[in-house]
């Protein structure tokens, strides 16, 4: 075997680990949360501070018996959970976690990008296979041959893909900042500083790193709402609102199917978090305290802020859901199609006429 | 041997998909064929450096008409059976017979001197990757003028079908 393909292992398996054991502490992090919101306790009896009660529940999970209805479609039935999973695992492939690193292995030096594939099309990717997870929530609707999972179902795939058009179109003003659609090539143009050319504004900004945020909150605004309409969290959680469809599209499910939904929803969330702090909160740029810290520990760095990053998100999806009400679906179709679908329309036109203008004058000079 | 295994598999499951679209029964099971079909041609895309009409493969037809079909589906009723009886007089001999010809014409192809069997595909670099910068540049510039008339074009069509669907909502709520 090459080496390369041992790399390509090493980092598929890297990744896998990373994400199942993140899961489990996403869960308790998210429980823990929202019951500190709530003045509630949470867990608290499986190991210190209940940090082993999700691996209590995934064993049980494992364990349960599986119910299948009688009049579900088998196949379809048994394909749903994993369309739900494999497209979340594939997302975070593409998302940098570091800048590249000089490995040796046998006197060869091996340059190892800290990425899973760098693809010169990272954006169709991500929002190609978010486009692909959608069918894993109307095929379990739709298979398990009942009434409440058909109308989660039918729920689900109309908010997905509304929310899906506005997460594109709000994509497409960072792209024209970055003028790239590789995510590593979107990281690498948000480092330094902010720079202006009004002399006053010159000293104060020049602190502020130079994130998409600053020049792009408008489109940070309508991805961050639509990204978490496209998890189907809450406030969004239609899909499953438990006082209308029991659970909504996984109703039928039990034991381990079930919980690769939940698998899949919270590797979705934490993926969503990564892959804004990447086109936004410039990913794993930071300081990396080069000559205060060893050196293992400031190679390390940027995965430590391209972490912190993704949690300070999470940590916003967690206090949304603790906060806000659910909305109404007409009012999440109104919100989709007739709010943040014209806006992120006008701000691509006004961005486009501003890098319009910084690139070629004004038209009359 | 990669590059043969890179087109074998997914050309088997292309027709895998296209065999599952003709004969399964249920219409979500055909959609997902087809599905399984549009998805398995983008790795074939993928395999021929056109990463871009992979991924806009993958995110249009993949990803939005087939949800849409999958949708219309389910709205529509998923629980009618197909009317199985011929609906053109003697359809079966007429499909046999045109398959055969097909096959003929096939098989004489493949007989024919003019065929090579070369199915052993040779490394080739590839000078020209389908990257979105080569096709913006070519598309926004050379190709400017039929793009933009059928954005239009596009554009009418949507406006068309919004007008019709208006007209009807307001003659019900009149009525």
């Amino acid at each position: 075997m090459s080496t390369e393909l041992i790399i390509a292992l090493i980092k598929s398996n890297i990744v896998l680990a990373v994400l199942l054991t993140n899961t489990i502490l996403l869960i308790w992090l998210e429980r823990k949360l929202v019951a500190g919101m709530q003045s509630r306790v949470g867990p608290d009896r499986a190991g210190p501070f209940g940090i082993l009660q999700t691996v209590a529940d995934a064993i049980k999970l494992l364990l349960k018996e599986q119910i299948m209805p009688l009049k579900a479609d088998r196949a379809m039935y048994l394909l749903a959970p994993i369309i739900a999973l494999v497209p979340s695992f594939l997302i975070f492939m593409i998302i940098p976690l570091g800048p590249d690193l000089n490995i040796e292995i046998g006197g060869k030096n091996y340059m190892v990008d800290f990425v899973g594939a760098d693809l010169n099309v990272g954006v169709l990717y991500f929002l190609a296979l978010s486009s692909i997870a959608v069918y894993s929530v109307v095929l379990a609707g739709w298979s398990s041959g009942s009434k409440y999972p058909l109308l989660g179902g039918v729920r689900a795939s109309a908010q997905m893909i509304s929310y899906e058009a506005a997460m594109g179109l709000s994509l497409v003003p960072v792209i024209l900042y970055s003028g790239s659609l590789s995510l590593v090539d979107i990281v690498s143009s948000q480092s330094g500083n902010l720079s202006t050319t009004v002399p006053i504004l010159s000293s104060i900004v020049s602190f502020i790193p130079n994130w998409n945020i600053f020049p792009q909150f408008i489109a940070f605004g309508i991805f961050f709402i639509a990204a978490v309409a496209e998890v189907n969290r809450a406030p969004f959680d239609l899909v499953e609102a438990e006082q209308e469809l029991v659970g909504g599209f996984h109703t039928e499910y039990s034991g381990f199917r079930f919980a690769m939904f939940f698998l899949a929803e919270y590797i979705n969330m934490f993926n969503m978090c990564a892959i804004t702090a990447t086109f936004f909160l410039g990913g794993w740029l930071g300081p990396t305290f080069d000559g205060f810290l060893p050196p293992i520990l400031s190679a390390i760095m940027p995965i430590i802020w391209l972490g912190v990053k993704t949690f300070a998100l999470l940590f916003i999806f967690v206090w949304i859901r603790a906060t806000l009400p659910r909305l109404r679906y007409d009012q999440l179709m109104e919100l989709g199609w007739k709010r943040l679908i014209p806006a992120s329309l006008v701000w691509l036109i006004l961005s486009a006429i501003v890098l319009g203008l910084r690139e070629f004058g004004l038209p009359w000079s | 041997m990669v590059e043969a295994l890179l087109f074998f598999a997914p050309a088997s499951l292309i027709i895998i998909g296209a065999l599952i679209v003709i004969f399964a029964r249920n219409p979500v099971h055909n959609a997902m064929g087809l599905v399984l079909t549009l998805v398995s041609l983008a790795i074939i895309y993928i395999t021929l450096n056109a990463t871009f009409v992979a991924m806009v493969q993958m995110l249009v037809y993949a990803g939005a008409v087939m949800t849409l079909f999958l949708f219309v589906i389910m709205m529509i009723g998923v629980d009618k059976k197909e009317q199985s009886t011929d609906s053109i007089k003697g359809q079966t001999f007429l499909v046999i017979g045109v398959f055969l010809i097909l096959i003929s014409l096939l098989a004489y192809v493949a007989v024919s001197s003019e065929f090579k069997w070369d199915l052993w595909f040779p490394p080739v670099e590839y000078d020209l990757e389908g990257t979105p910068q080569l096709i913006a540049g070519v598309l926004f510039t050379e190709w400017i003028f039929p793009f933009e008339i059928i954005s239009i074009l596009l554009i009418v069509a949507t406006a068309a079908a919004i007008a019709l669907a208006y007209d009807t909502k307001k003659k019900n709520s009149n009525a």
